[in-house]
């Protein structure tokens, strides 16, 4: 935990949030039956590049991290403006994203972010029932029921856990991507290698890597806010307008409680117990 | 967005499906009261709809002091577009300071949206709302929403605060607030207003809808007995319905096993699942992650059964059991039957 009380991330593993894979795998579904290109997006720091490898591994044409200093601390309404700024910049029909983030549950960034490229969306998609002549159907999840959905692309979608099996890994891609990595790996690596090298030295050789592993596919791309254009009034703590007033540890507030043997005898007394005060019919 | 004032009004999203209110938006109004007399404003149901004028009155009885109508025919049903569109409308034209949602299927779709558009902050899943002071280097913001919800996992509770760009605006689960007494005899004004759709704000076509009836009323039932990863196994998990059948109660369980497939989401009890305060709840194999508890420490009776005697779940219980469950569950079993 930081100061402030947001989640200090540096501190955490980045992980593959579960129904982000289930959005990756319906756009590989997609792509595979329709045809296309699927691009993974992530906003992290360096350490997410690893998601984007990942999504290499499972079929993703085209990867792209959006790191800075900048983003930390983003809500969800920040984090949502931030990748609209990131998906405008890309010829698009079809935004997935998973339903919710396994940590914090809020389902907000998905249709914040439809918002934010005027875009309608369809949450809870279950099933992808049809694509044809620019228009989905799909459907939704809704709890209490299923909606089917008619929409004219390009429409944003988030996915629920039910809708699919998310693929393993290809051997054959995992050897080849196992080696892509994004700009800020290779400087951050170059870095560690290289204790006693000036900055201009490190800046030299960073290119030099950077150049080589694009002309072999295997760079991620890497934006930044001044990249994006984002206007920063609108990212990171500035843009949030949901701040932290105060954590808690739970205090557990002792209740009068009794300790039942757990033997036939101090089984049977508490059902008895529980019948006589009328707990129990 | 819209500045701070503290003139503003204390809204609700007044949930209606064909014609009909849900039971989230009284719920949430009984909150909305309190937090508006808080705040010495008036309390307000935003009800959006076709000719849905009629469910006003009741939404007075339930706490509001105004009720805003937004009827047109193409607002008949749902959709996320042309609901955050008149809804935004609406927040530019009142500025109100607070406005909360139910944490539904359509809240969860709906809020998001509407926070993009006017920028504002908005948080899920509140399981506690209050008004109360936060002081940030030496500035006092005073009589903020204090939205408060269970974090990150661990036994940690979240207030989370938006002082700089309003409405305040969070969303709660069904069951969480509990329903409030209606009084018949509240005045109310009805607020009827004009409202700009066309269909390009209904981007979605519906062109089917299937109902599913949930497989457990969790929130009737009288004793609800629940089950934790603890029970180790779907196979096992018999012995939660077992105990449930003999008492007449209803199954429940946790997230972790849920996700484990030891039985369907409809069961879950907790933060993100239903909230129910029974005459008496019996977990089992349960530790007790604050999200569990934040569904059920309002029930009247707890016993616990688990054999970590650290678990935290044996502090809110009132009947503690350290023992193996696959023991002491067929004992209590017996005791039931053999009652009488």
């Amino acid at each position: 935990m930081n100061d402030d009380g947001t989640v200090n991330r540096g501190a955490l593993p980045a992980i593959f949030n579960p129904e982000d894979l289930n959005a990756l795998e319906l756009a590989l579904r997609i792509r595979d039956k329709f045809g296309g290109k699927v691009t993974a997006i992530t906003m992290g720091l360096p350490a997410a590049s690893a998601i984007l490898r990942e999504s290499l591994y499972r079929g993703a044409d085209d990867a792209i991290l959006i790191t800075d200093k900048r983003c930390a601390a983003s809500d969800t309404l920040a984090t949502s403006y931030i990748l609209s700024r990131a998906i405008k910049k890309i010829d698009y029909d079809l935004v997935l994203c998973g339903r919710q983030a396994i940590d914090g549950d809020t389902a907000q960034v998905g249709p914040q972010l439809a918002e934010k490229l005027s875009v309608p969306q369809i949450t809870y998609v279950e099933e992808l029932l049809s694509l044809e002549n620019r228009s989905i159907v799909a459907k939704r999840n809704i709890g209490s029921g299923w909606q089917e959905v008619k929409c004219k692309l390009p429409v944003l979608l988030t996915v629920v856990g039910e809708a699919n099996e998310p693929r393993v890994p290809v051997a054959r891609r995992l050897m080849k991507y196992k080696k892509a990595r994004t700009p800020i790996e290779i400087e951050m690596r170059l870095k560690q290698d290289n204790p006693d090298a000036n900055e201009d030295e490190l800046k030299h050789l960073a290119q030099r890597k950077i150049g080589e592993l694009e002309e072999k596919g295997l760079l991620m791309k890497q934006w930044d806010l001044d990249f994006l254009g984002a206007d920063l009034q609108w990212c990171g703590r500035d843009g949030s307008p949901t701040k932290v007033h105060r954590i808690q540890s739970v205090i557990l507030t002792a209740r009068e409680s009794k300790t039942v043997e757990p033997g036939e005898q101090g089984v049977a007394d508490m059902i008895h117990e529980l019948i006589k005060d009328k707990t129990i019919s | 967005m819209i500045s701070v004032n503290r003139k503003g009004e204390v809204w609700v999203f007044a949930e209606q499906h064909e014609g009909k209110l849900e039971d989230i938006g009284l719920e949430l109004l009984g909150r909305a009261r309190m937090l508006a007399d808080n705040l010495g404003v008036k309390a307000a149901a935003v009800l959006i709809g076709d000719e849905v004028k009629a469910l006003a009155e009741k939404l007075c009885h339930y706490g509001a002091d105004k009720i805003y109508v937004l009827e047109h025919p193409l607002l008949e049903h749902y959709q996320a577009n042309s609901y955050s569109r008149v809804i935004y409308d609406l927040v530019h034209k009142y500025q109100p300071q607070i406005m909360i949602y139910g944490a539904t299927s359509c809240g969860r779709d709906l809020a998001p949206r509407v926070a993009s558009a006017t920028k504002a902050g908005l948080t899920a899943d509140c399981t506690d709302l209050q008004i109360g002071d936060h002081e940030n280097k030496d500035v006092v913001h005073k009589n903020l929403l204090l939205q408060i919800r269970p974090a990150f996992g661990g036994n940690i509770i979240a207030t989370i605060i938006n002082y700089d760009r309003w409405p305040q605006m969070a969303t709660v689960r069904e069951g969480v607030m509990p329903m409030p007494e209606p009084i018949t005899a509240r005045k109310h004004e009805i607020i009827t207003e004009k409202v700009h759709v066309s269909h390009e704000d209904l981007p979605l076509e519906i062109l089917n809808e299937r109902k599913r009836e949930k497989k457990v009323n969790l929130k009737a039932s009288r004793i609800v007995v629940s089950g934790g990863a603890g029970v180790g196994s779907k196979e096992n998990f018999r012995l939660i319905w077992d105990l449930a059948n003999a008492l007449g109660a209803a199954p429940g369980a946790t997230r972790a096993a849920v996700d484990l497939g030891f039985i369907d989401h409809d069961h879950q009890v907790g933060q993100t699942g239903t909230t129910v305060r029974p005459s008496l709840y019996i977990a089992v194999g349960i530790s007790g992650a604050i999200q569990h508890q934040a569904g059920m420490n309002s029930s009247q009776k707890i016993v616990a059964i688990n054999n970590d005697p650290e678990a935290p779940i044996f502090d809110i219980a009132h009947y503690k059991i350290v023992g193996d469950l696959n023991v002491v569950v067929p004992m209590m079993i017996k005791a039931i039957k053999a009652r009488a």
